[in-house]
């Protein structure tokens, strides 16, 4: 284990010779986390991959990083990256309200929540709503692969009408659409991608860890083993087939200070709460990821249409993170000290006299 | 007008007639939402500042406008505050319950009704005051729409007058009540003061009962257990609260609310040092707890029956996880709807084990005002202490109930934040492993997310844990570890408060309560001795697990009555199982109707066990 460092290192330090290091002199290895358990070839672990990219390529420092997930294959995956991270794999559905609290009580960390569509989409929906409607500051990532993988390939919520489940069951129900919902309760970050589009992830994951409030990341994720049949539009054939990048993106952190060039007719930058940057340009579909209404018409176009459009959907800076909207100390709650917790002796008695 | 009086066939009103002093119970019957609070309230406080000592209940429907409620303020010298079923004085201003109301009187009672239901005074054994409350209300309040509300200030006047109480006294209680509303003030005044006229005049038979001024509640509080509780909690230090509503300890947390926003704020920046989310049911509340408790906060729920339930996966996560959190448990009868707003003790069984696997749970219990303010700073020291969930087991004869309490001792413990390791510490110590037992005792030490070190880092999940937290199936790691947890519980057994016992050299009863049905039990050993010659020994159990004290109380007295608000008996259930040798002796004297329990069942129900073992009954 490399010893943490709590400020970035100046180029004079970084050894010139050994592991290539990010600005905080620590290696990609150190953002791994344990050997994966899952299946070969599951979406999941790519998703994974990415995550330890995205935060070794940020420079983040692993201590300040606080990884919480429900119950599933997905949610398992909280301990296979960032090893030097506190992780907590909660309950099935319930990661919203861990990962709440969590927040609260330590404002100042990033919190990454994975999740199952499981986990999100049926048993944990209610939370996730209100999460996203609170606006915690939470990255939140559905590994969505349209299926119960954990309790072996049951559907999910978010399986689309008419597809074929492996036990041959047919989905007759209507799916959830959790970046639809996530918008609809007024989240400011809200993304959908596909677990082997890994460029896309990983600028999807450093924009969404740079904004400040609830991001949303529905990623297609696919399940190798109960969900990668012909008739499934959550398989690894289907998502390469059918996946339609809205944009180009690139992301360009807070401390590297690039003026960027582009053309303003086909892209557009988007200027985040730390002052990192999102460059999107326009592909095939034109699509302004300001517009709220857009946003919901696209989801519903996608939806009637099956069509698998990938991006950053909608983004606003508009709502304050709940830690902000509550007005919290800048020092966490957790690490407050008595004299900031208990009122005075004056104030005891000034209360107890209003009982007397 | 000159009827307004009947005095009882007999003619109580005699020379040989002495009023009782300073021991009477008056029940108030009014509809729900009429506004008769402020106004009951008003009658206690002058009580409480006459120097008698009085406490109150509120009897309540599940309705916000309509259905009958019932305050029920007891004034007794002696300090007998208990709930009482027999009244003294009715105060009959609900129609729709006045006929029940009147019915349910003995002989001797005082009865207070409106003039304009005076047919439904049919009985010739009582002291009755027709009032014209119609008349008086008109006259003081021009305002028809709020005569319904002043008409109950009138009431009190009148009581004033019949008891004895002087009219300064009430004055003084409603300017206390209308500290910053003076038209409320003056606007009650006058009307409390057109009752209290009219009774000087009208009722001219002796009263049956009379207040008298003592000096018996001087520095004292009247205080209810969830604005006790809420104090608790704003001194213990608590940062976090999440929340679903639910009677009765919805008020809790409304009350701690108002303290926060008060009393927590940085001096310099006016940021809070809390923060409060009002969830979105009790699952994820008691799920926002564990994620602030893991993160390091002073998290804790508030929340009764119902919630309990749905927090049942969360509890045992915080056991296994080793995750602090306190949960208070306001009790009521439960589930869905029909008695949610009666007292109960029902939930302490469940609440011991509650989830799924070998759970078992640190209980506080407070039976009075005091520990209300106690327990829950307790609770939160102990919750970091022990690392698990704590619950706190009030209920809403504590909660929302009127009780007269000795004064709070302010905090003087520092805050105890248990083995938590800091950045520092993991470099003096070296290595770190999330769940070993390092100090024999069962409790292992955590660091927070957010510590500065390579080894701070463990990841939590419920069960499959070694001592370094990683993943395993083995059994004997697991086995391990549960063992481990069981060692923590009875670490958690010395550490607990202590029960109270009263023991009695010549007693052959012993009787065991918690909670609420103190007041009921103590006044219950009173009668036993003085009417039946039947000595007792008590034991208030204050937390479970329960200690070494308890059991030397079970072997001392042949005969254990368990007084219980709960149909089953859960904690003589308890009790047998800890002491399986002493399961025989182990009789309980339940109440469970839904009313706050008083000492009369308990006494009946105590002296009927010694009936059972003497072969009598
Ligand atoms: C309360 C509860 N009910 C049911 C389960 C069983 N269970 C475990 S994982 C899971 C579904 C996981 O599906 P998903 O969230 O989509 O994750 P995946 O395994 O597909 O990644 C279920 C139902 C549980 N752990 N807890
Ligand atoms: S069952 Fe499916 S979701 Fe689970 S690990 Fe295997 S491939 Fe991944």
């Amino acid at each position: 284990m490399t010893t943490m460092l709590t400020s970035p290192v100046t180029a004079a330090e970084v050894p010139a010779k050994g592991p290539k290091t990010n600005r905080i002199g620590l290696t990609q290895k150190d953002y791994q986390g344990a050997e994966s358990t899952l299946c070969a070839g599951c979406g999941h672990d790519a998703i994974t991959s990415s995550i330890v990219k995205a935060f070794y390529e940020l420079g983040v420092d692993p201590h300040q990083v606080a990884k919480l997930s429900g119950i599933g294959c997905s949610s398992k995956t909280t301990n296979y990256f960032l090893g030097q991270s506190h992780g907590f794999n909660s309950l099935h559905g319930r990661m919203a309200t861990i990962a709440t609290g969590s927040s609260l009580a330590n404002r100042n960390l990033i919190h990454i929540g994975i999740s199952g569509d499981g986990d999100t989409a049926s048993i944990g929906l209610g939370h996730f709503a209100h999460m996203v409607r609170r606006n915690a500051h939470v990255v939140y990532i559905i590994e969505n692969n349209g299926c119960y993988g954990l309790t072996k390939g049951q559907a999910s919520a978010t399986a689309d009408r008419g597809t074929r489940m492996k036990s041959g069951v047919t989905i007759q129900d209507a799916p959830v659409d959790l970046c639809t919902m996530a918008i609809k309760m007024g989240c400011g970050f809200v993304a959908r991608s596909f677990s082997g589009d890994t460029q896309q992830v990983r600028t999807l994951l450093k924009a969404a860890i740079a904004h400040r409030g609830a991001a949303v990341l529905d990623i297609v994720s696919p399940c190798v083993t109960f969900n990668n049949h012909e008739g499934s539009t959550k398989s690894v054939a289907y998502a390469r087939s059918h996946e339609e990048p809205l944009h180009e993106m690139d992301f360009i952190p807070h401390f590297e200070n690039i003026s960027v060039e582009y053309d303003e007719g086909t892209t557009t930058v988007v200027t985040m709460h730390d002052g990192s940057r999102i460059t999107l340009t326009k592909l095939a579909h034109d699509h302004d990821a300001h517009d709220r209404i857009q946003a919901l018409t696209l989801l519903d176009e996608a939806r009637e249409k099956n069509l698998f459009y990938t991006g950053l959907l909608y983004y606003s800076r508009e709502r304050d993170a709940l830690d902000d909207r509550l007005d919290l100390v800048d020092e966490p709650l957790a690490t407050l000290p008595q004299s900031k917790l208990r009122p005075s002796l004056d104030v005891f008695h000034q209360i107890m006299q209003g009982f007397q | 007008m000159s009827q307004a009086v009947a005095e009882p066939e007999g003619g109580l009103a005699g020379a040989a007639f002495l009023p009782r002093v300073n021991d009477i119970t008056i029940r108030i019957a009014t509809p729900n939402g009429s506004g008769s609070q402020s106004a009951n309230l008003i009658l206690m406080r002058s009580i409480f500042a006459m120097g008698i000592p009085v406490g109150a209940k509120n009897l309540f429907p599940s309705n916000i406008q309509g259905m009958p409620t019932w305050f029920i303020i007891r004034a007794n010298e002696d300090g007998w505050l208990a709930y009482r079923d027999h009244t003294d004085l009715m105060v009959a201003m609900n129609p729709q319950t006045a006929a029940e109301d009147i019915a349910g009187l003995s002989a001797g009672s005082m009865l207070v009704i409106n003039e304009a239901q005076r047919t439904l005074a049919n009985r010739d054994d009582l002291i009755v005051f027709c009032v014209p409350f119609n008349a008086l209300v008109a006259e003081v309040c021009p305002d028809t729409r709020l005569r319904k509300m002043v008409v109950n200030i009138i009431y009190v006047g009148v009581l004033a007058s019949i008891l004895g109480i002087a009219f300064e006294e009430i004055e003084r209680a409603i300017d206390w009540q209308f500290a910053k509303k003076a038209k409320a003030a003056e606007l009650n005044k006058t009307a409390a003061r057109a009752g209290f006229d009219w009774a000087q005049e009208h009722c001219l038979v002796r009263s049956a009962h009379r207040l008298e001024r003592r000096n018996k509640t001087h520095g004292d509080l009247v205080i209810e257990g969830n604005e006790a509780m809420a104090l608790g909690m704003l001194f213990g230090g608590a940062t976090f609260l999440a929340w679903y509503p639910i009677t009765p300890s919805s008020s809790l947390c409304e009350n701690l609310i108002k303290y926060l926003d008060k009393y927590r704020r940085d001096p310099e920046t006016n940021q809070a040092t809390y923060a409060v989310i009002q969830a979105e049911d009790e699952l994820a509340s008691m799920g926002m707890v564990l994620g602030a408790g893991w993160a390091g906060a002073r998290a804790f729920t508030a929340t009764s029956g119902p919630g309990i339930s749905l927090m049942a996966e969360m509890a045992g996560l915080s056991y296994f996880a080793e995750v602090p959190a306190v949960v208070v448990d306001v009790q009521r009868m439960g589930p869905s709807t029909g008695l949610p707003t009666r007292t109960s003790q029902g939930d302490v069984g469940k609440a011991y084990t509650l989830s799924h696997g070998d759970c078992k749970h640190v209980l506080l219990i407070p039976g009075n005002m005091k520990e209300c303010f106690e327990f829950a700073q307790e609770a939160l020291d102990l919750a970091e202490q022990l690392q698990t969930l704590v619950f706190i087991m009030s209920d809403l004869d504590l909660g929302m109930n009127k009780w007269m309490s000795e004064p709070f001792a302010p905090p003087t413990k520092p805050i105890a934040r248990g083995k938590v390791v800091s950045a520092e510490g993991l470099s003096r110590n070296g290595e770190f492993a999330r769940y070993r037992d390092v100090d024999g005792d069962g409790i292992p030490y955590r660091t927070l997310p957010g510590t500065q070190h390579p080894n701070a880092a463990y990841f939590t999940r419920g069960t499959g844990h070694t001592e370094k937290a990683t993943y395993s199936e083995k059994p004997e790691d697991w086995e391990r570890n549960i063992d481990r947890l069981a060692r923590k519980f009875e670490s958690a057994r010395a550490m607990v408060p202590a029960p109270v016992v009263e023991n009695d050299a010549s007693a052959q009863v012993g009787i065991i309560a918690y909670g609420s049905s103190d007041p009921a039990v103590q006044e219950a050993r009173h009668t036993l001795a003085r009417e039946h010659g039947v000595a007792t020994a008590y034991l208030r159990v204050r937390a479970l697990p329960v200690n070494g004290e308890v059991k030397a109380f079970c072997e001392r007295y042949p005969l254990v009555c368990v007084v219980e608000q709960n149909r089953d008996g859960q904690v003589a259930s308890i009790l047998r199982s800890e002491y399986p040798e002493f399961a025989t002796r182990i009789k309980t004297a339940l109440h469970y109707n839904g009313l706050p329990i008083d000492a009369e069942s308990v006494a009946r129900k105590v002296l009927h066990r010694i009936a059972e073992e003497k072969g009598t009954a």
